[in-house]
């Protein structure tokens, strides 16, 4: 075909794209919205394969090796281990773009390239590399297979400063030099770098580092878009580097934390504050099942906050039968959702869908705070930090300015923990000692599940 | 002449290809956040492993790497973007569609409020 056709067709997929996106703005349009997306992947790499002289047993063998590991990975995975996964996919997608614009490359090697190309192969492989190695950190401490907690030493800033500027350092004298050995030992840099710069970020930070990195694996393919001249990597690279960035916004925001704190700050290292369990004092009140129970079958509208400790317990879908229980009874039910309660974005929502949640219960921060004045009943069931009043009320507060669901709006509010300990941020929670309050010490599953027994009994 | 080779009728000048690319990303930059903004919260999981999947198009430059000849260097790096671009595309649209495919209206023996 001619290049204007070929050029017009892969505009065509990222039109599709576009659309996919955009159908993503309500979970009715949203899968065919997926859907949409892929038909433009396949549709570019139709193309790709019909109009260039590719090897079909390379093409063929990495195709089919790719689509087993990425379909069994996808079709096995757990709800709660998504963000894991994402951050390895956010990783091959890295990988794959610093691997194309390193093969170019090669492919040039010796043959003097236009300005823009070398220095578009230079950021391909740096953002690629680092994404790659990157992605991998943050699916390890997702996953458990190192720890959790923020790794530093001392002088770690100025080490990471200076590696990276080691890395521009080598990305102009090969940009300059068009030399080989600088590129490579760029790209060492660069993987090394990825390492260097997640390890010292908490697990509980995952959100904004995945996110982050999502960003820059649309970037990776963006700038190897520019090195092959592809308006299809281009489009779709600007607007996966746009929506991780939007997202990475979302999560600091609602940390209340700049970017900068989040990738530098450390937080939750073990330097802080242990020991700070009763400071708020006063006295507990603590519930049965059996009277919250009754106070649910009674109420007009409850609302459930979860955290992720309800994911942990695996309690998503005792606590659905309860709901619907409740709602066979005709009280109404709601599910109020901080944007950082999963381990990623939206993640708590997905958990809950798979659940079988109807998503119209799933409110976000405002709609939850809005209804929680007229809300009977909230459990709080494995959160924590989300509804700290001393986010709103003490502006010496570590968390002060963070927005929270304010569950002490609500006539009554109780909370489903097994102790008093503090949640991330380690700090006490003044919402356990007041009046509206009470607690109910148990296991997040084997409250729910007491709860729906005792339910039945009223 | 390339794809982006953009001819300005009247002069005849011809406009370098990296700045027509420089404005493709500019341009699909905004469109990207106008259109993600109105992506809910509900929906945010499912929209970063598609979006994953989308930066996966780079598939299409490990597919053209791989028509290099005579060079085993740049085949096996070849060979390795293919798989990997290819995880990351079938891998990230089949678990959103997994996810997507949860999201469902509310059930009838809750409606039916016996």
């Amino acid at each position: 075909m001619s290049p204007e056709i070929r050029a017009l067709l892969y505009v065509l997929a990222a039109a599709a794209f576009i659309i996919g996106l955009k159908r993503l703005s309500g979970p009715r349009t949203a899968r065919s919205g997926n859907l949409a997306a892929a038909t433009g992947m396949l549709l570019a790499v139709v193309v790709t394969l019909v109009d260039f002289e590719v090897s079909w047993a390379v093409v063929g063998a990495g195709i089919a090796v790719g689509a087993a590991i990425g379909a069994a990975l996808a079709i096995r995975v757990q709800m709660t281990a998504m963000p894991q996964l994402v951050a390895a996919f956010n990783g091959f997608g890295g990988l794959a773009s610093a691997l194309v614009a390193g093969s170019e490359f090669v492919r040039a090697g010796g043959i003097d390239l236009p300005g823009e190309t070398i220095t578009t192969i230079v950021l391909s492989v740096a953002i690629g590399a680092l994404t790659f190695t990157g992605s991998f950190i943050a699916f390890a401490k997702l996953q458990g297979l190192m720890t959790g907690s923020p790794i530093t030493y001392g002088g770690q800033q100025i080490v990471n400063g200076l590696i990276a500027a080691a890395l521009i350092g080598f990305g102009i004298w090969t940009a300059i030099g068009q030399d080989a050995l600088p590129f490579w030992i760029g790209g060492a840099i660069a993987l090394v770098f990825g390492v260097l710069v997640v390890i010292p970020i908490g697990g509980a930070d995952m959100p904004v580092v995945i996110a982050l990195l999502n960003s820059f694996s649309g970037l990776a393919a963006a700038a190897t878009g520019f090195v092959i001249s592809n308006s299809a990597l281009i489009i779709g690279g600007a607007l996966v580097g746009a929506s991780g960035l939007i997202l990475t916004k979302l999560m600091c925001d609602a940390m209340n934390r700049p970017i900068t704190n989040v990738l530098f700050g450390a937080f939750g290292a073990a330097d802080g504050g242990g020991g700070a369990s009763s400071a708020a004092g006063g006295d507990v009140r603590t519930t049965s099942p059996d009277d919250l129970a009754i106070a649910l079958a009674y109420a007009d509208q409850v609302m459930v906050v979860p955290g992720y400790g309800l994911a942990v317990a695996q309690a998503q879908h005792a606590l659905r039968e309860l709901m619907s229980a409740l709602e066979r009874r005709g009280v109404k039910v709601a599910y109020g959702i901080h944007p950082v309660a999963g381990r990623m974005p939206g993640h708590m929502n997905v958990l809950l869908a798979e659940a079988d949640v109807p998503y119209e219960q799933l409110l976000d921060l405002d709609d939850a705070n809005s209804l929680l004045p007229r809300t009977d009943v909230v459990l709080v069931i494995g959160a924590n930090d989300v509804v700290n009043p001393s986010a709103r009320d003490d502006p010496s507060s570590v968390i002060a300015g963070m927005p929270i669901l304010e569950v002490d709006h609500a006539r009554t509010c109780v909370v489903i923990k097994r102790s008093l300990s503090p949640g991330f941020a380690g700090i006490d929670n003044p919402l356990f000692y007041k009046d509206r309050t009470r607690m109910l010490f148990a296991d997040a599953k084997k409250a729910v599940t007491d709860l729906e027994a005792a339910l039945s009994e009223v | 002449m390339g794809p982006y080779t953009v001819l300005a009728a009247e002069t005849g000048e011809v406009l370098d290809p990296f700045i027509v690319g420089v404005i493709v990303f500019i341009l699909a930059a905004f469109i990207g956040f106008e259109v993600i903004t109105k992506v809910p919260p509900t929906l945010h999981t499912p929209l970063m492993s598609g979006s994953n999947a989308i930066s996966g198009i780079t598939i299409v430059g490990a597919l053209i790497a791989t028509g290099v000849e005579n060079d085993t260097l740049a085949s096996v790096l070849a060979f390795l973007a293919v798989v990997a671009a290819t995880i990351n595309v079938v891998g990230g649209f089949l678990v959103t569609d997994r996810m997507l495919e949860m999201f469902r209206k509310p059930r009838r023996d809750v409606e039916a409020g016996r």
